[in-house]
This record gives C-alpha cells, structure tokens and sequence, in this order.
C-alpha cells in the first residue's frame, strides 16, 4: 500500500488556479503525476511516486552509499581482498588467489 | 528502471546477507513495520537468506489489514446506495466485512471504482455533479498528502458532492503497542521508508530513547531491506539504541515540509480501533471540524454502525507478530486470497497472502522459524 516508484520528470506543467502536475516516466510508461508535494523539482530529476503524488526527490548522492557501504564493512571485516575491487588496481602483479589467501584486515 | 534495478542486485543482496552472517552472535528478534516490506522480504526469500538465529517479525504495517471491519462495513453501506459512486483503491474491494465486500456489492449493481489517485475520484464527482461521489481515504502517513489534497481539490472547486470516508492509521504509536505489549518479543525496528519520507524521523526518536530499541529507516527492494536489518542487528550486537537512515536517497530527517503542512491544515489526531488490535490511543488521523462537510460518515448518518470482528481469525495474533500465519488452522484451508476470512489474506502485502503466495507453510521452509 506504501508503494512508492521512482521516475523521472519529463515535463512541468504549472496552470494558474490548478495543481501543478508534471509528465512522470517509469521505464516505458509516463503519467500525469501531481508535483504539489516538490515544489522544487526540475525536468530531468527523479521523483518517487504514490497513488498519483511525488512525495520525494530522490537524491543522486545519497543513492550510491549503499554501495559503498557494503565495501566498507567488507574491508573492515577483513573478509574481502582490496585487490580484486575494481577500483584497486593490482599494480604489483600479485594474483588474485594468492591475495584472497592472505585474507589481510583493511583499514 | 533507474533506482529500483540496482537495489535488487543479486551480488550486492548477497553481500549484505554475508555481512550479516559475519556479524551475528546471538538470537534476535526484528520487526519489519511496513507490509511493503513483509512482501519484498517473503518474495525475494530474504528470511531465507539470513542465520538462524535471526527471526523477522511482520508488522501491522499494511493499512489494508488494520482497517476496522465496521470501517468496511461503512464503506459498504455507502457503496451500496444507488445515489453513490463509491471510489477506493483496488485492495479494499475484497476485504471482508461482516456480511459481505466491496466487490460482491459492485457485482449486485452497486457503482464501486477503483481509483489510482484520490484525484481522479475528485474529478469524477466535479464531471458528475448530479451524484454523490465517495472516497475511501485509508491508509498510513505515505498516503495522507494525496487524500488530504482531494479535500483541498474538492473545497477549491466548491464541490458540495464529494465526501471521504476516512480511516487513516500512524506508525509511532503502533510501534509503541507492540513495545507496550506484555507479550513483546521485539528487539529492534526497521521502520517504514516511505512514511519517514513524508512524516520525517523525528517522531521516532523518543521510543528509541525511551525504550532502548534500535529504530532504521529501511526502504523496500533486497539491499535495502537488508542494509536495514544489517544496521539494526549491528546496534543490537554492540549494545547500542539509536535512530538511524540509511534510506537517505529518499527520507530526510525532516519530511515533506509541503505535505505536512497540508495533513496538518485537513487532519487532526484521533484515537483509532486497528483490526485485530484494538483501539490505539492518538493512533490516527481524522478531519478537522473545519472540513465536516466533506465527512462520508456524518453526510451518510453511518456513525450507528459497529462491528465484531469474527474470532476464527489469527490476524491480530499475525499483526503483532506473536504467531506465523501457517499457525492458523484457517490457513490455506477455510482463509485463501480468494475466500479470505481476515484481511491480511487480502492485501499483497498482508503477511498472510504473502505467505500463501509464495508457499510458505508450516511444513516448509519456514519450520524451526516460528516466533514461539
């Protein structure tokens, strides 16, 4: 009942005595959603939407934590190797079998 | 789509599942609050995926399964006037009442629709102004803004035949029930993402000071449910009661700021009977006086209706996560989606239905995880 979807705006469109509603797509389907609720927004943001209103934007920042979160606690937890994250090159040409065996703690 | 793929990635749930089993020494009990996310956790076997040791108990977080059964049987006696266009959401039309439903009376002729958005019922009562139009505003904080702006709409438009039926139900103070209660099993709380997103988090803060209970706002898909249950478990393991959000992309600490103030113009606090519950003090909303014409119950005279609610039925024992549902002897047998005998067998996000669905009797997977 909570459900909430995340879309994208499209367009706004604000009429003098009415609600300002704006065109919402979500994946291959776009709605009349009313944006009362984000006076804020601009074309081109996220949205997440509920029977009919946008009732947050969604911030870019913030969805990428999650992600990075994992990797935090699996580096402090010292079960993960660094060198095989993407975004740690293994420079030195150890391989990675042999850093999983070593099983070092991080940071 | 862009912000609901990656929360469902199979590698970063399987990582949090990882993280988890590192992380846990000891039972615990969590209650998932929102039925969103009984659904999501049953659905993508997220239960499955965690030690043991880890029991998820399902909330009376869905707005369906609280409804009290003379609100239903309001609803119906509206729906079945033949000078009314009765308009709800589609999962109110197959809860039970105590003779009958929604849908049996829009299959006798009676003029019930489904509505996506409180909106479109205030534009069918602008289009139809020779007909009474009513709207069934259920629901928790998540849905407020939207019924209350339909007020709003239909008070702007000078609308005098539009009315709702309103039977809105407030999360911190069923939380504190279910801390309340003398048979709590409950350690620490995930907490609705999408009703914080609205009301903020504020509100929250004193049951955690007061009850020493852990408090996340979690969101809905796999890695969200499970970074909320990580966080959760990781301040129940080191001891510690704090509110915390890692929802953040969606939830700020202060809420809507628009929303609020608009709940806070049409709906004043009320004391509400959940179902299967009871009555919780300062658990709903209602409408301020100021908005009594637009009020279904006294336009109806409907306020001599009340109810008992059939005692065949476990779903208070179910909401307050004392029982599983397969615990029911109803189960599957008497109570199906099709013939449900209490509403959380209705709504997809009743812990019932959701069990039902994806096979989880007492017989399966589920053994050795019951709550007692």
């Amino acid at each position: 009942m909570c459900l909430g979807i995340p879309g994208k705006v499209l367009e706004i469109v604000a009429q003098a005595d009415a609600l300002p509603m704006g065109k919402i797509q979500f994946g291959g389907i776009t709605k009349d959603i009313c944006l009362a609720y984000v006076p804020d927004v601009v074309v081109g943001e996220y949205v997440l939407v509920h029977v009919g209103f946008a009732i947050s934007k969604i911030d870019e920042q913030e969805a990428q934590e999650i992600f990075s979160y994992i990797e935090q606690i699996e580096a402090l937890s010292g079960e993960t190797d660094p060198f095989a994250a993407p975004r740690h090159d293994s420079a030195d040409g150890e391989s990675v079998e042999g850093a999983q065996g070593e099983g070092e703690g991080q940071v | 789509m862009k912000y609901l793929d990656e929360y469902r990635d199979a590698d970063a749930t399987r990582r949090y599942a990882d993280a988890i089993a590192r992380l846990v020494t000891r039972p615990w009990h969590v209650m998932e609050v929102c039925g969103g996310q009984t659904h999501a956790i049953v659905r993508f076997g997220l239960d499955e995926m965690l030690p043991r040791k880890i029991t998820l108990v399902h909330g009376p977080g869905c707005p369906v399964c609280v409804t009290p059964i003379e609100m239903i049987d309001k609803a119906i006696a509206i729906a079945s006037r033949g000078d009314v266009t009765f308009c709800s959401f589609g999962d109110m039309l197959r809860v039970p009442g105590s003779t009958t439903d929604l849908l049996t009376v829009k299959s006798q002729g009676g003029d019930v629709r489904v509505v996506y958005s409180p909106l479109d019922a205030v534009q069918l009562a602008r289009d139809n102004p020779a007909r009474q139009v009513a709207f069934f505003a259920i629901g928790f904080e998540t849905t407020a803004p939207a019924n209350v702006m339909a007020v709003v709409q239909a008070e702007r438009w000078g609308l005098k035949n539009f009315s709702v039926l309103v039977s809105h139900v407030l999360v911190p103070p069923a939380i504190r029930a279910v801390l309340d209660s003398p048979r709590n099993v409950v350690q620490g709380f995930l907490a609705a993402g999408h009703v914080c997103a609205v009301m903020g988090t504020a509100d929250y803060e004193p049951l955690v000071r007061q009850y020493q209970t852990p408090i996340v706002v979690t969101g809905f898909e796999p890695v969200d449910v499970l970074r909320g249950i990580y966080m959760c478990l990781r301040q129940l393991e080191q001891g510690r009661a704090e509110l915390e959000n890692p929802y953040a992309r969606v939830v700020r600490a202060m809420g809507n700021r628009a929303a609020i103030a608009q709940i806070e113009r049409v709906f004043h606090t009320v004391s509400r009977k959940w179902r299967g519950i009871g009555e919780i003090p300062d658990s709903g909303w209602a409408l301020r006086p100021e908005y009594r014409q637009f009020d279904a119950d006294e336009r109806f005279q409907l306020q001599s209706i009340v109810a008992e609610e059939p005692t065949e039925c476990l779903a208070g024992e179910v909401l307050q996560g004392h029982r599983k549902p397969y615990d029911c002897p109803s189960f599957g047998v008497q109570c199906t989606p099709d013939r449900p005998l209490g509403a959380p067998m209705v709504s997809a996000e009743g812990a019932c239905a959701a069990y039902y669905r994806y096979r989880r009797h007492r017989q399966g997977n589920d053994e050795g995880r019951r709550t007692q």
